[in-house]
């Protein structure tokens, strides 16, 4: 058994020795914050168009997160990448010949997927906020009022907690193309558009994505029959799903 | 010391590996020997605990691998070719492992430069050649300076140059008292490293010898002769109670014969004779008899025939033979 420090240092140098981490987080970044900015604008010019009631149920907080519906998918690549590169070039084999015990492995990889994530994701969230709020004006609302700090950090761990899931459906279909295959078109198509449908958004709702939009919704009403913290924990659960099927397959398959 | 102990793997329907027990022998080369889809990078993979027996074990000096604490100061292993991230230099390829196992640093540069890819250590392992990718497996093998090192198909792909580079390290690495252990299909390749051979089929051992055994056993010789007169050839060789066996292309064989003694009785009967050659049945030949029923996939060959054993002493067929390397060194 290599000591857990030992793994951990390995890990972090092969997450910061490829080109894809920088280019997915950076991704991630600009494109949550610019489509964030992009539709705040948008909105802040429409203003006079809108009906009493689209006023009335207006969210200035979630509203300068809508980038993330896009931004997530650079998270879910980051994550699939860094499990499924070794799948997909033959090294998982030089891993775990070097690293035999395979929980060490899972949790190493959580831990440096989560210690680059989780600021990546914070400095996300809080540019998205004041950038999209700056350009929403007087529509806009501050860190200060109810609710907005809360829906800003739930933002940021909304990211992890898709990274973290992501990387536990990478561990759990070890091909990239499969794991992307099926994260990318789930949450960008089919989560959206199974949760606009009359019965099955009951269950829909129960989707990761909507989970994290209650934790990032301030005001407005919604038809999802929970709150933020319940949001919150639905979410985590995914999570720790993905990660413990990720780790028991991990643990019983042929590498 | 690996102890292989009634190995046994099942994909679905296929035994891939089938009761195997054997030990390698400490301080040597061992070849593991056998025909394409015999089962050895599958027993080499359950040596690593990558993938996991149906039933039986293999244990490192009594412990399961898993148990290894550092297992790359114990084992180094070369299993496939390029089993790196193209994206990824090889010294940072080889940081990562160092790393993992708590290797100093300075290894990775020590081992670069023993396996002569110093000079490409900072680009991407992308642009390496089939050649360099392997020098870097290998490199990544002796990382831990590791007391055994299994080698899987270590020369498959590898230019004339590199094979002899792979053979000469194979052979340094065990004079320095290391255990190596390394597959191959072919048995030259073998004759000229191994010391020890483990030689399975179809996932099952069919030889557990030291190379001289082997060869005492199996490398045979023969005479050859061709003559326009067979009739009065044969009388006279069963008359000094000799005997032939036709072959192909109208020769005749005489196991363990003396070439000088057939081509007297030749003369003293007036018979022409148009070749004498004493011949050694290879190596390969006597692997190729031995594996021959085991083989999953014949040339050519009907499906639904029985697998036949080619006779031991058998002509050259024209052109370079396998095992012809052997023989000519031997």
């Amino acid at each position: 058994m290599a000591t857990r420090g030992a793994v951990l240092l390995s890990e972090w140098t092969k997450v910061r020795t490829v080109r894809s981490t920088l280019i997915t987080l950076v991704i991630a970044f600009v494109v949550t914050v610019g489509l964030g900015a992009l539709i705040s604008a948008i909105t802040s010019g429409q203003w006079d168009k809108q009906t009493a009631s689209e006023r009335a149920s207006f969210d200035p907080t979630s509203t300068s997160f809508s980038g993330i519906y896009l931004g997530q998918l650079a998270v879910i690549v980051f994550a699939v990448l860094v499990i499924g590169n070794e799948y997909s070039s033959g090294m998982i084999r030089a891993t775990l010949a070097a690293v035999p015990k395979r929980g060490t492995l899972l949790v190493s990889k959580v831990a440096v997927v989560l210690a680059l994530v989780l600021p990546v994701a914070l400095a996300t969230s809080f540019v998205t906020f004041f950038l999209g709020q700056a350009l929403l004006g007087s529509h806009g609302t501050s860190l200060g009022k109810d609710n907005v700090l809360r829906a800003v950090l739930g933002m940021a761990v909304y990211m992890t907690f898709i990274a973290l899931l992501s990387l536990g459906v990478g561990f759990m279909l070890r091909k990239p193309v499969l794991s992307l295959g099926l994260l990318m078109p789930f949450f960008f198509l089919i989560s959206p558009i199974l949760s606009a449908v009359p019965k099955v958004k009951t269950v829909a709702h129960y989707f990761p994505d909507q989970a994290g939009a209650q934790m990032v919704r301030v005001t407005g009403t919604s038809s999802v029959p929970y709150g933020p913290l319940a949001g919150f924990f639905i979410c985590l659960a995914w999570v720790a799903v993905c990660l413990l099927g990720g780790y028991l397959l991990l643990r019983h398959r042929d590498a | 010391m690996i102890e292989v102990h009634k190995l046994t793997k099942r994909y679905g329907d296929t035994l891939a590996v089938d009761g195997l027990s054997f030990q390698v022998p400490q301080g040597v080369v061992t070849g593991f020997l056998g025909p394409n889809g015999a089962g050895k990078s599958t027993t080499m993979r359950m040596m690593l605990d990558l993938d996991r027996p149906t039933s039986g074990a293999v244990t490192i000096d009594g412990k399961h691998y898993s148990q290894l604490k550092e297992p790359l100061k114990y084992i180094g292993a070369l299993l496939e070719a390029k089993a790196v991230h193209p994206g990824r230099s090889a010294y940072n390829h080889l940081l990562w492992l160092a790393q993992s196992n708590s290797i100093p640093v300075g290894r990775v540069d020590q081992v670069l430069g023993q396996v002569g890819l110093r000079e490409v250590a900072k680009r991407r392992s992308s642009g390496f050649s089939l050649g360099m990718g392997q020098r870097l497996g290998i490199a990544a093998a002796l990382l831990g300076d590791p007391r055994i090192m299994l080698f899987d198909e270590p020369v498959n792909g590898l230019d004339p140059e590199g094979i002899l580079w792979v053979r000469n390290l194979m052979k340094s690495l065990a004079e320095e008292g290391r255990t190596v252990f390394v597959s191959s299909h072919l048995m030259s390749e073998m004759a000229l490293t191994a010391d020890h051979l483990v030689v399975i089929g179809k996932g099952r051992l069919l030889a557990n010898v030291s190379m001289n055994d082997f060869i005492d056993q199996n490398s045979h010789s023969y005479v050859r002769v061709r003559t326009p007169q067979p009739e009065a050839l044969l009388d006279a060789l069963t008359a000094s109670g000799i005997t032939a066996t036709p072959v192909d292309g109208g020769a005749y064989e005489v196991l363990d014969g003396d070439p000088a003694a057939i081509g007297d009785l030749a003369r003293d009967r007036g018979i022409a004779l148009h070749e004498l050659s004493p011949q050694r049945a290879s190596l390969e030949e006597a692997f190729m008899q031995m594996t021959a029923d085991s083989v999953q996939y014949h040339a050519g060959a009907d499906p639904d025939a029985p697998a036949t054993a080619p006779p031991a002493a058998r002509p050259e067929p024209s052109g370079p033979a396998w095992g012809a390397g052997w023989k000519k060194e031997s």
